[in-house]
């Protein structure tokens, strides 16, 4: 029965998006089928999420072609938590979006293909979430990527393209590094299927494993954003429009951590670049951060924020252990959650103060006291300020690595995991930091100090290179504050719900730690 | 495994000149490198099919052992289809960056806004006389690649008091 409900996930996006593209002239009926297609699709997820955790993972074997000949789609608990969580995040989302658009009739975001770009995203997403096949995951990618290309560029202006640019060249060459590194997958294992090459993948050589294992990882760390592979992304999110920013800054790295999880997991249980990983995870958090505290505009300091949060889940998932993983877990979900209630209430500020520098902006504490709301708690969320998810999420990284130092086959030297862990502690006071600022600007100080205001603090702040042009509106639409009221709500659900999330999370994590559980999955009498 | 050794050297070339094309600044060649080392990575997965053989249909007389390997094909024939799809938005993009780098935003004014007929017809103007302006557009670029040079600093000026007036004239 929910084996039924599995290709649904990707088929009702995509029949949305072909339905909005021919609804293109009736905006209303458009956003209408939009709404509808996500939240039908988020009541599928969570239907499925249920049905995984009480009876078991989900398997489909498209065109009942057996695995591994034919395409598999499966859905065990890690996914079907992605699904939920990215699925009520897509939907919020439009909600806003469909707000701004009624709002505002602006020549720069033509909605007409707003949303068959935005249903096709989706449809990538949750492709890429259910994909048990790596050239299927791959084909997810390219659609996802390919939708985010046009509502990266949306409307064409100058800025929009530029940046655009960068993004697009740089998601290209990461897509031929994954085409290259599964051409040679194949050819090393002559399958692409996800549990079959668990198995086969093991007995190759070492050292063939090794390159073809970094090759898989340096596809996935440009999508992630992972340190050195992360310049790009600070550059081309902030121009483009609020909630398109917040949907790419949740959602679309995660695809890339949620790609990294699975290969560490499943595909190459042999080959072990922990360390490697641990590494990685601990400079992504401090690099990351460095960069946003040198910034003035709230958007691109968020950009950077969320690199650098990116390391906790590489820290976690470097720790491969399962309390490692089920923190990990835990803390996609709560920085999916929270990262894209931070760009939308960003974008609020926008429409109401008319920038998003902390040069420009001041007195909105007095002015919106809502809006102030809004901030607040997903900023000290963030910044991981008790009892919110950030800090639970954070306690529960920094607990695994301490027990990973006690375990008896440690997954990287003992110093090098209390090294990372004070690095997350630090990266954790820093974002506190640079968000506590940009409240005490934009938020605590009078309107009238903004004139001939100077500070020591701001002397490291850099002005961003295009300074927004927005003119503020009194009227911020009741739908727009409705969806970000809503999503931070859910933000604070985490932390209400945190036990029964944690153990969801550790029972994920429990069938991700032993690979031949994934495999007994798609191949019920096991394979070769 | 055995494959084509005149495969493998094709490959190989495909993918030294199109990344060396890639790295070039302008996004037409990027575009190329991106074409050229697309298709190095189809015959790479093309490559990995191993021997060729017969037609992969199993039918009676038909020993399994001397088919193809089917599957690289689907693979190579859906990387073409997204490649064909990035490839036409790629095009779009280049076409509009041209556009904007020729005229600014000044340039939707064209044929987007007839009430706006007086500054259209200046624009076509604009468009008409910009083949003029290519060799200080030309110059403004190497001089931002090069060292500090007077000269060009005034060409920089000029241009920029030229982007005020647009904008000027647009209010």
């Amino acid at each position: 029965m929910t084996a039924v409900l599995v290709p649904l996930v990707v088929l009702l996006p995509l029949l949305g998006a072909a339905t909005a593209l021919i609804l293109g002239r009736h905006r209303r009926a458009q956003m209408a089928v939009g709404i509808a297609v996500l939240a039908a699709v988020t009541v599928i997820a969570a239907v499925l999420l249920v049905a995984v955790d009480t009876t078991g993972p989900a398997v489909v074997y498209l065109g009942a072609w057996d695995a591994p000949w034919g395409i598999t789609l499966v859905v065990d608990r890690l996914s079907a938590i992605m699904l939920v969580i990215s699925a009520v995040m897509l939907l919020v989302v439009l909600v806003y979006s469909v707000g701004q658009g009624v709002a505002d009739q602006h020549r720069e975001t033509p909605v007409s293909i707003f949303h068959p770009s935005y249903l096709i995203l989706s449809a990538g997403v949750f492709n890429a979430f259910i994909a048990g096949d790596l050239f299927n995951l791959y084909v997810g990618f390219e659609i996802l990527l390919a939708a985010s290309y046009v509502l990266l560029t949306l409307g064409g202006t100058g800025e929009r393209i530029r940046s655009g640019v960068t993004y697009i060249i740089t998601s290209l060459v990461s897509s031929l590094f994954f085409l290259s590194a599964i051409a040679l997958i194949y050819g090393a294992t002559g399958t692409a299927n996800i549990a079959q090459l668990s198995v086969r993948l093991a007995e190759l050589p070492q050292d063939v494993q090794l390159i073809l294992h970094l090759l898989l990882l340096m596809a996935f760390g440009i999508k992630a954003a992972v340190f050195p592979l992360s310049f790009w992304l600070p550059d081309s999110y902030p121009t483009a429009p609020a909630p398109v920013t917040a949907v790419f800054a949740g959602l679309l790295t995660k695809v890339g951590v949620y790609a990294i999880i699975r290969t560490e997991t499943v595909l190459f249980v042999e080959s072990d670049v922990s360390t490697l990983l641990l590494v990685i995870g601990g400079l992504t958090m401090l690099i990351g951060i460095l960069g946003a505290l040198t910034q003035a505009d709230i958007k691109r300091l968020l950009s950077f924020t969320l690199v650098s949060h990116i390391g906790y889940m590489i820290f976690g998932i470097g720790l491969s252990s399962v309390i490692g993983l089920t923190a990990t877990i835990y803390y996609v979900v709560h920085h999916i959650t929270v990262q894209t209630a931070l760009f939308l209430t960003t974008g609020l500020i926008e429409r109401f103060g008319g920038a998003t520098s902390i040069t420009r902006l001041a007195g909105l504490l007095k002015a919106s006291p809502l809006l102030a709301v809004l901030f607040f708690i997903p900023a000290m969320n963030l910044g991981g300020i008790p009892p919110f998810s950030g800090f639970l999420g954070k306690a529960g990284l920094f607990l695994a690595g301490a027990q990973g130092t006690a375990a008896d086959a440690p997954s990287g030297p003992d110093w090098l995991i209390w090294v990372v862990i004070a690095a997350g502690a630090a990266t954790s006071l820093i974002t506190l930091y640079a968000l506590t600022r940009f409240w005490n600007m934009a938020f605590w100080r009078g309107r009238e100090e903004l004139e001939g205001y100077e500070s020591v603090l701001l002397g490291s702040v850099l002005e961003a290179p295009e300074g927004a042009t927005v003119t503020a509106t009194r009227t911020t639409p009741v739908l727009m504050v409705v969806a970000t009221a809503s999503l931070v709500a859910v933000t604070v659900c985490l932390t209400v719900f945190a036990g029964p999330l944690f153990d969801l999370a550790g029972r994920a994590a429990e069938g991700l730690s032993d690979p031949s559980v994934y495999v007994s999955i798609v191949f019920p009498e096991g394979v070769r | 495994m055995t494959a084509s050794l005149t495969l493998v050297i094709l490959m190989a070339v495909l993918f030294g000149a199109g990344i060396s094309v890639m790295l070039e600044r302008s996004l037409t060649r990027v575009l190329i490198g991106f074409l050229l080392v697309g298709n190095a990575v189809n015959i790479l997965i093309y490559l990995m099919s191993g021997a060729p053989g017969l037609a992969p249909i199993l039918g009676e007389g038909v020993d399994e052992g001397e088919i193809s390997d089917p599957l690289p094909q689907a693979f190579v024939l859906t990387a073409i289809v997204i490649n064909l799809g990035i490839t036409a938005f790629m095009l779009a993009l280049i076409y509009r960056s041209w556009w904007l780098a020729k005229l600014g935003a000044k340039g939707d004014l064209v044929d987007d806004e007839a009430e706006l007929a007086e500054d259209a017809e200046e624009t076509a103007d604009l468009i008409r006389s910009s083949a003029a302006d290519d060799e200080a557009i030309q110059s403004l670029i190497e001089a931002s690649d090069e060292e500090f040079d007077p000269l060009d600093e005034e060409l920089e000026r000029e241009a920029s008091t030229r982007d005020t007036d647009d904008e000027g004239a647009r209010r």
